[in-house]
């Protein structure tokens, strides 16, 4: 499992079916090492990207370069990459050792070679007593291990996964987690991978790449894609729940949430200018915050207690605004009475705004947030 | 579509199982028995279907003989039928269920324009009753001189059957995942080594299912043989019908003894075959 040199670069790749498009022309470059994660909702085209870096669908238009060769017209075989599957790759009427080794046998290694290297990588990963069982007969978990396994043992110059974990459940999933992040931080393979499960991206990813409607929409860090999403899409998608989305007008240098009878006081965030006029002062705007930026205070806008939620280390409170419910996250110790009248504020840092029409964030800071109690 | 057994509708399914068996299978037994009496006791009223020894007056007992399986048997033009019969259907069910596959993999795989009006096309062949082609195929097989050969009928066989084999073969491989060949050639596999080392194993029970069908369908065909062949490439369903003759009395009991033998090969192909036509049959219904 030696590290390789192996950067994956999207030129304005596209993906017609008939007349539908599938995924809009995409540029992305992975670095070398890199774990990158295609995070999406079913239907947004994740997949069929993925697809077409390992050249199991001919993209319509553009190009894709494996380490800086163009392998847009190779066949997937050639391209030396790995793919791990959702489910159904292993092959049923082979035995878990033959699983392994079929994968070498194109590679021209004698059949004997393949069995041994096939044992060895299995015992490696801590499969060895399953060499002579048969797929059909393992659990979710252990066939993606050998599905893992077989990838691994070609040591190819990337690895592509295709959600390996979706069919799996909750402590096998975190389990597997683990599993792979461990295998990625030894071989410093480079990674792509699939998921719709956004904390399985921010768990694994050196970057993520948030698409929609098959456009990438949002491609960078977890930490930034969490904390300053791109348009409402990535704000309510990422994290879970996802942010708190408020309506505001803006009126000069203020926001009216009419939801929270509350004002906040905006500034432009630096250099860009344009945005903001998209917003002028009357326009609609949104305010989306986090649940974890929800502050509990007595000088804050009333809400009424919907119900608590125990989720063990914290409790998700849930409450009923003019408009609409809010969430936050509050210490697993308190809880109130559902019906019970409290004060809702934000944090200002943890304000972020999004124009009203088109949903794009827009570069404001908040100064200060100032309630005052409409009812 | 799922057996249970233990249910509470197990001992009435048990029943009605039984109670087809035995009607299905009555006209076959009293068949083979007739294979076994004299000229006398086939006809007789009431009919007797108990083998013995002698036969007293209005028993059940009939006199067992041998004797039309030995003259049969003795007789090395019929086993020279029965030869063609199966030579001609198991050639033409290899070549079509191999053909078959190929197309069916074709039409699963690659989704091309007209695709699915060509897959209509070829069930059309099925759609027309065999002697309204029979004398248009006579007359071309005569001009290419393979009439009355074995050649001709596997010819003909292959291509009839070869409507139904592509059409179950496309729905037995619609079934397997794509991530199969997918993964094999990522490996470095052609399509060709994904095929048949990955797709065409795990079709097995549906190619098992095929080649049954397919070989049925060629050991029982009658009309073409009846026209397409006269003294060489005869077939065992032209051959036992030829026994009844023109005279005005039925020879019963050679052409029961004749129909047996028939019967054989084909029963002992289905038995052996049974697990796979059971899996073929649910092949598409186990999946969950």
């Amino acid at each position: 499992m030696t590290a390789k040199d192996a950067r994956i670069r999207l030129e304005g790749v596209a993906k017609k079916f008939g007349n539908v498009i599938a995924v809009f022309p995409t540029d992305v470059e992975v670095a070398q090492g890199e774990f990158v994660v295609i995070l999406g909702p079913s239907g947004c085209g994740k997949t069929t990207t993925l697809r077409m870096i390992a050249g199991l669908e001919a993209p319509s238009q553009g190009s894709v370069f494996i380490n800086g060769k163009d392998v847009t017209r190779l066949r997937p075989g050639d391209r030396d990459i790995a793919f791990v599957f959702q489910m159904f790759s292993l092959y049923p009427h082979l035995t878990v050792q033959e699983n392994v080794a079929f994968t070498m046998l194109a590679q021209g290694l004698s059949s004997q070679e393949a069995m041994r290297r096939s044992g060895d990588m299995l015992r490696h990963l801590g499969l060895g007593g399953l060499v002579h069982v048969r797929p059909g007969n393992l659990s979710g978990g252990d066939q993606q291990r050998v599905a893992l396994a077989r990838a691994l043992v070609r040591s190819p110059q990337a690895f592509l996964m295709d959600e390996p974990l979706g069919t799996l459940d909750g402590s096998m999933r975190e389990e597997m987690r683990e599993t792979l992040r461990a295998i990625h931080n030894r071989s410093g393979a480079t990674t792509v991978f699939v998921t719709h499960d956004q904390e399985e991206a921010m768990g694994l990813a050196d970057r993520i790449a948030v698409m929609k409607d098959g456009r990438v929409v949002q491609f960078d860090h977890p930490r930034t894609i969490y904390d300053n999403p791109v348009n409402l899409f990535v704000a309510d998608f990422v994290g879970s729940p996802g942010m708190n989305i408020l309506a505001g007008v803006r009126r000069g240098e203020w926001v009216d949430v009419p939801a929270l009878g509350m004002r906040l006081r905006v500034a432009e965030d630096g250099d860009s200018e344009g945005i903001t006029s998209n917003t002028a002062s009357g326009g609609e705007c949104r305010l989306g915050v986090r649940p974890e930026n929800v502050l509990l205070s007595e000088d804050g806008s009333p809400c009424v207690v919907e119900h608590t939620e125990a989720l063990g280390s914290h409790n998700m409170l849930s409450l009923r605004t003019a408009a609409g419910f809010l969430k936050a996250w509050i210490p697993a110790g308190i809880r109130f009475r559902e019906g019970e009248t409290i004060g809702a504020t934000f944090l200002p840092s943890g304000c972020r705004w999004f124009d009203g029409a088109s949903g794009e964030a827009l570069p404001w800071k908040t100064l200060e947030a100032v309630c005052r109690p409409t009812r | 579509m799922s057996v249970q057994s233990g249910s509470k509708t197990a001992p009435v399914r048990a029943v009605f199982l039984a109670a087809y068996a035995m009607i299905s299978l009555a006209p076959v037994c009293y068949m083979v028995l007739t294979g076994f009496k004299l000229p006398a006791d086939t006809a007789a009223l009431p009919p007797r279907f108990l083998p013995g020894l002698t036969a007293p007056e209005n028993s059940f007992w009939f006199r067992f003989t041998l004797g039309n399986f030995q003259r049969i048997l003795a007789d090395a033009e019929t086993l020279r039928y029965l030869f063609n019969s199966v030579f001609v259907s198991v050639c033409s069910t290899v070549l079509s269920v191999a053909v078959g596959s190929l197309a069916g993999y074709g039409f699963s795989r690659f989704p091309f324009r007209g695709g699915r009006d060509a897959l209509f096309f070829v069930l059309s062949t099925r759609m027309l009753p065999p002697l309204a082609v029979a004398v248009p195929i006579s007359f071309m097989y005569s001009r290419l001189g393979i009439l009355d050969t074995r050649f001709g009928l596997i010819l003909l066989y292959t291509c009839f059957n070869l409507s139904f084999t592509t059409w179950m073969m496309k729905a037995f491989i619609d079934e397997i995942p794509t991530a199969y060949e997918e993964a094999a050639m990522l490996d470095g596999h052609s399509r060709l080594e994904a095929l048949l080392r990955v797709v065409l194993p795990q079709a097995a029970p549906g190619i098992a299912a095929t080649a049954v069908f397919s070989l049925i369908s060629a050991w029982n065909e009658y009309a073409f043989a009846l026209t397409l062949t006269s003294t060489d490439a005869v077939t065992m369903p032209v051959r036992i019908h030829a026994i009844i003759g023109d005279n005005s009395a039925i020879p019963w009991g050679p052409l029961s003894a004749a129909a047996s033998l028939f019967l054989l090969p084909i029963v002992f192909f289905g038995l052996a075959m049974r697990k796979h036509l059971i899996r073929g049959v649910t092949f598409g219904a186990v999946k969950g």
